[in-house]
């Protein structure tokens, strides 16, 4: 029997079309592949174009430090030679306090432009607050839907912080149980009121983050005469990567090597009542950053504009306490109080640097505000009450939902790798999911999945051989 | 005189709505959640008046118009920072004092 639920699914592709502003069936080239550099310059904007926008809008240009503290306690860990330098773009001091300002910038600027009379999204995270933002200073009328709490009504402070702040810059906020269905009553209310879908993965939100590895670049090049050796990027749902990358690529910096960092919060279900207010982390953790990284174009667009797989080098993850950890350290050491959620790719940092050569940079390219609920003490006695575990020891003994583990010396902060062929296999395996039963990639679409997994035609090849065999 | 909780009418208020009975919810959710409704709350300016639980239509921000049962009057924002966490107290403190080991190790900062 059609459910309500359906029913407004049913519909989704009309209603997001309407929403979105642009036909994404242009774009499309088989059941596999799609234009993906057309998708993401049809806007029309050029980089300077968005420069810009972000400038009217209280966007970019955010400072970029070099953490000599930090890096000389790295080096005290290190081996002889090793203990790269460590930088941090300090993107909290953009207007609503996080990078994504430079995605809502742009997604609200093209809402104006096309004369729509408000914006919708759907964030637990700082996308909100973003949108909030740029829609205030519009003069847009805005809606953001929010899954804040579990079925008791017990709400993540750092989530119902986020709400706050979105209610702070005149939005209205919808909050909702744990489920995926958020994302059908955001379709049934751009439905009803015909406001733009801003979407964290278009093209408009994914091309604002450009000029973040534009900065940084160029930045660099000013600060130490070269581009940095390394960036490394909080990943969740895909975009920071895949638009710092692009922003580096087009500035000249192709030799960067790109370090995705998340937390790791294997073991707990994203779509679990109980388990949602027994992880820390409400985003920048593996609970996203797999599945989207595996399979983008599981989004509320038609083609994701964030394809993170195009661009990683490497995949790291840490430990919920260890971000804790580094995150008390960030504000004594560096005078930089800021968000635990920002302070995970300066983890991977932290690890990656030791055993990086000292003439090698890195670059953590965000962190974003804090404040009570989105602080990690807030955080740590949350987790507390709702039964979590909390004690310092070896991090190699955290298990997400059950107990957090804060590291005792600095030594102790090892990111993992992930195996990101792996992760280009089960990307390939849902292509080929999605695609009509039967269907045998082309050359073409082959060309495409190297592409789309920073890989080559013959590793594809061999790939799509193993999984007929399977 | 009785502390019942009522709004009244232009008073900001916050009311809950039931969005999807478990029977209607998206397939393939855990069991814990798939056994419970989809609840939504959504603050406004009340278009009548009310008591706690009753039903009751609001103007949202936007224009909105929703209706629900009553669930707060003004509602407000509890979050805090809490006590300091035992197991981070002493970071800062550890920190500098490796830092200024090192430093004297290498003969100062570079």
């Amino acid at each position: 029997m059609a459910t309500k639920f359906d029913a407004i699914m049913a519909r989704r592709g009309e209603i997001m079309r309407k929403a979105l502003g642009m036909d994404y069936s242009e774009f499309e080239l088989s059941p596999i592949a799609f234009d993906y550099e057309r998708m993401m310059t049809a806007h029309g904007y050029s980089l300077d174009e968005i420069v810009a926008i972000q400038a009217r809008a209280g966007v970019g240009s955010t400072p970029l430090l070099e953490l000599r503290n930090l890096t000389d306690l790295v080096r005290s860990v290190s081996e002889p030679g090793k203990g790269a330098r460590i930088f941090v773009k300090d993107e909290a001091a953009n207007l609503a306090g996080a990078f994504k300002d430079r995605r809502a910038s742009v997604s609200i600027h093209v809402a104006k432009e096309k004369g729509y009379e408000g914006v919708i999204a759907a964030t637990s995270g700082n996308y909100g607050a973003a949108v909030a933002s740029q829609a205030a200073r519009n003069d847009l009328k805005c809606i953001i839907v929010q899954e804040t709490f579990d079925s008791r009504h017990v709400g993540q402070p750092e989530i119902v912080e986020k709400g706050r702040i979105c209610e702070a810059y005149g939005a209205e906020v919808v909050q909702l149980t744990v489920g995926p269905e958020l994302f059908f009553h955001m379709v049934e209310l751009l439905d009803v009121t015909g406001y733009f879908a801003a979407s964290l993965y278009s093209s408009f939100g994914v091309s604002g983050i450009e000029t973040l590895g534009l900065e940084i670049a160029r930045e660099m090049e000013a600060l130490t005469g070269a581009y940095p050796t390394h960036v490394v990027v909080t990943h969740a749902g895909g975009g920071n990567t895949t638009g710092t990358a692009r922003g580096l690529e087009r500035a000249g910096a192709t030799e960067t090597q790109i370090v995705s960092a998340s937390v790791d919060l294997s073991g707990l279900h994203m779509a679990s009542d109980d388990d949602f207010n027994r992880k820390s982390f409400t985003t920048g953790h593996t609970g996203f950053g797999v599945p989207f990284a595996t399979w983008p174009d599981r989004a509320d667009v038609p083609r994701n504009a964030a394809r993170p797989l195009r661009y990683i080098d490497r995949y790291l993850t840490v430990t919920q306490g260890e971000v804790f950890y580094i995150t008390e350290a960030m504000a004594k050491l560096e005078g930089l109080e800021r968000g635990p959620a920002g302070n995970t790719a300066m983890t991977a940092a932290v690890s990656l640097a030791r055993d990086l050569p000292r003439d090698a940079t890195v670059v953590v390219q965000e962190t974003e505000y804090t404040g009570a609920g989105k602080h990690h003490w807030s955080q740590l006695n949350f987790a507390k009450e709702m039964g979590v575990g909390v004690c310092s020891g070896d991090p190699k003994n955290n298990v997400p939902g059950k107990v957090i583990v804060i590291p005792e010396a600095i030594e102790q902060i090892h990111a993992k790798d992930s195996d990101v062929p792996r992760m280009r296999k089960s990307y390939i395996r849902n292509a080929l999911k999605n695609a009509p039963g039967g269907y045998v990639p082309t050359s073409d679409d082959i060309e495409f999945l190297a592409a789309d997994t920073k890989s080559d035609p013959g590793t594809v090849q061999a790939t799509l051989a193993e999984l007929a065999e399977a | 005189m009785t502390d019942e909780i009522r709004a009244r009418e232009g008073e900001w208020v916050e009311v809950e709505c039931k969005l999807l009975d478990p029977a209607d919810r998206s397939k393939n959710l855990p069991p814990e959640t798939a056994e419970k409704p989809l609840m939504m709350w959504v603050k406004g300016f009340a278009l009548g008046e009310a008591a706690k639980g009753e039903e009751l239509t609001i103007e949202t921000i936007t224009g909105r118009k929703v209706t629900g049962s009553l669930s707060a009057v003004n509602p407000g924002y509890f979050i805090t920072y809490g006590n300091p966490i035992p197991e981070l107290t002493h970071v800062g403190r550890d920190l500098r004092a490796q830092l200024a080991a090192y430093r004297a190790s290498i003969g100062g900062e570079r």
